[in-house]
């Protein structure tokens, strides 16, 4: 009994799935697919008859895979959600990390624990990384809007850059808002006017 | 006064406004909570976040904790259904070749009759048809078999392929499906983008389908009863709240919000008030009670509800009906509705149980109060559900 473990990760991204793919690959002797569309995920998986499934818990497709769980479903072994094993406080562990796992009956959990302590780590660092990019684009989308308003108050009220950001900054302390909220308000009510 | 911080999840569905404006509108602050309202992705996303106690409560399928209960589907925690969060509220449309073919043959889109759009739709069907529906334990999925199972879609051969909602006018023009049933906004979404057009209100195949229930983990409603009883008035308040005319405009506003369904209110607004339009020929269809969140015993988990599920998914998965009528049955806690809502306005009825099915007009019953009466239950195929009679 010492065959390799397959594991299905769905991911769409393809980076992301590399990395997950490299992580796994490095912790033990497992075999790893991904499968990048959703169009007949459940048919698509059940293909590479897996021992576990991993996917992202934000993945909105992930309740196509619950048809993996019906005993008539097209995987013959019977498949169950990770969290309802015995497995509590990793369960909830990989909850809270944001990746969800499918895992064929009768897994022992001594060859589970180290794919799915991988699978955890891997699968925060990409959220973490997903908040950080997302965090990015805010500010500078924020940063555009503070130079719209700013031409739009260079223009209407005849002063230069210093002076309307100036103007903006005093406008977000009185009124106990932040500069880029004052700044998307300008722009937003400029927009109506014009 | 202090409150509670309760973390909720649910999906961005037009009958999550129960939980939404109870948080929004001020009833669950009346009740001492603060409703912590998690978004969720996916349906099983909301059951998981549930089952290991990220979150204390949630808007859910009503089959969905029935099925756990009878080992069906991935996740076995014990949850409890406290009370029927909406009545009805899913329409069932097809794709715009279906459509086409449809009106080829001089079919009118009544948006009424059940057995009429099935005769229609199997004469046009040449071997399989594929259903969209959003998960493989919904109402909808229910709603959907009793209908093909009971009309002249029975010689047929249909698939239901699991679609979530957002997804759904996607899957209509890719063609991974022909017709698809799911909960408002995203049917009204599917015709607004061109996708396809409504062919039946979920009414018009069962007229009171409990369709989302708030749920609990049983073992939390037993250590927890007073938040319990406090999330279970304030849902109750929300309710009433939105089932009065005025206030529909204001729910359509607050739920059109980014940080909930992020879907214009216009859309939003077809469903709460049962005007809609069903076609991109803009024809528009008016449907009474579409959706329902609190008239007469809306919001009282009957057990004869969960029964009638249960029974359902056992002559699906080839179960004993007795068996998975004792287990699923349990699971909606008309017991727990009454001990948390005695002593409210709410007036509760004297059974636990009814006939599915055999109420014909609005009918007056035994209660607590002596005001309370039931509105219509009726199947389409005029069929009655007697839980001491199914096998």
């Amino acid at each position: 009994m010492n065959l390799k473990l397959t594991i299905v990760v769905v991911e769409e991204d393809r980076d992301r799935a590399v990395a997950i793919v490299d992580a796994l690959t490095q912790s033990g002797d497992c075999e790893v697919f991904v499968i990048g569309t959703t169009i007949g995920l459940a048919r698509k998986i059940a293909a590479h008859a897996p021992d576990v499934v991993l996917i992202d818990i934000d993945n909105p497709t992930r309740d196509m895979l619950e048809e993996l769980t019906l005993a008539s479903g097209p995987l013959e072994r019977p498949v169950a959600m990770f969290v309802s094993g015995a497995a509590g406080s990793l369960a909830r562990a990989a909850v809270e990390a944001g990746v969800s796992a499918y895992v064929v009956d009768g897994l022992t959990p001594e060859r589970l624990k180290p794919v799915m302590d991988t699978a955890i780590a891997r699968f925060q660092m990409v959220r973490q990384m997903r908040n950080e990019l997302a965090e990015t684009r805010r500010a500078l989308e924020e940063r555009k809007v503070i130079d719209r308003a700013k031409g739009l108050l260079m223009k209407a009220k005849g002063l230069d850059e210093v002076q309307a950001y100036a103007l903006l900054r005093k406008a977000a302390m009185d009124q106990g808002r932040r500069v880029a909220d004052v700044a998307e308000a300008l722009v937003t009510a400029s927009g109506l006017l014009s | 006064m202090k409150t509670v911080t309760l973390p909720v999840a649910y999906m961005p569905l037009v009958d999550a406004a129960p939980l939404i404006i109870a948080q929004e509108m001020g009833f669950a602050e009346a009740e001492g909570l603060a409703l912590d309202l998690i978004a969720a992705p996916s349906w099983s996303s909301v059951r998981d976040m549930l089952a290991v106690g990220r979150v204390d409560a949630a808007h859910l399928l009503s089959p969905v904790p029935v099925a756990m209960a009878m080992g069906l589907g991935g996740v076995t925690t014990p949850l409890s259904a406290v009370s029927v969060m909406s009545v009805n509220g899913d329409v069932i449309g097809v794709g715009r070749e279906l459509e086409q073919r449809l009106r080829d043959i001089g079919y009118g889109f009544d948006f009424a009759d059940a057995l009429k759009a099935a005769q229609a739709l199997a004469q046009v069907t040449k071997d399989t048809l594929v259903f969209g529906a959003p998960f493989p334990f919904s109402m909808h999925v229910e709603l959907l078999r009793y209908w093909f199972e009971r009309s002249g879609l029975s010689e047929k051969q249909i698939k239901i392929r699991t679609i979530p909602p957002p997804l759904m006018a996607e899957a209509l023009s890719t063609g991974e499906v022909d017709a698809f049933c799911v909960g408002e906004p995203w049917g009204s979404v599917a015709v607004d983008q061109g996708a396809g057009a409504l062919l039946l209100p979920g009414t018009a195949i069962w007229r009171f389908a409990p369709e989302k229930v708030l749920s609990v983990r049983q073992d939390w409603a037993e250590t927890e009863p007073e938040k319990l009883g406090h999330l279970i008035r304030a849902v109750w308040k929300a309710g009433q709240w939105l089932s009065l005319p005025k206030s529909k405009t204001t729910a359509a506003e607050i739920l059109s919000r980014p940080s909930y369904l992020d879907v214009s209110s216009e859309l939003i607004d077809r469903a709460l008030s049962g005007h809609f339009t069903i076609s991109s020929r803009a024809e528009q269809r008016t449907v009474d009670d579409f959706i329902g969140f609190h008239a007469g015993t809306t919001n009282f988990p009957w057990r004869s509800q969960a029964k009638w599920i249960a029974h359902r998914l056992s002559l699906e998965n080839g179960l004993s009906s007795s068996e998975a009528q004792r287990l699923g049955g349990a699971v909606f806690r008309s017991d727990l509705y009454r001990k948390h809502m005695i002593g409210t306005d709410a007036d509760l009825p004297g059974a636990s149980e009814k006939l599915e099915g055999s109420i014909l007009h609005i009918t007056a019953v035994a209660s607590q109060k002596g005001e309370l009466s039931l509105p219509p239950d009726t199947f389409f195929d005029g069929q009655i559900f007697d839980p001491d009679e199914a096998h």
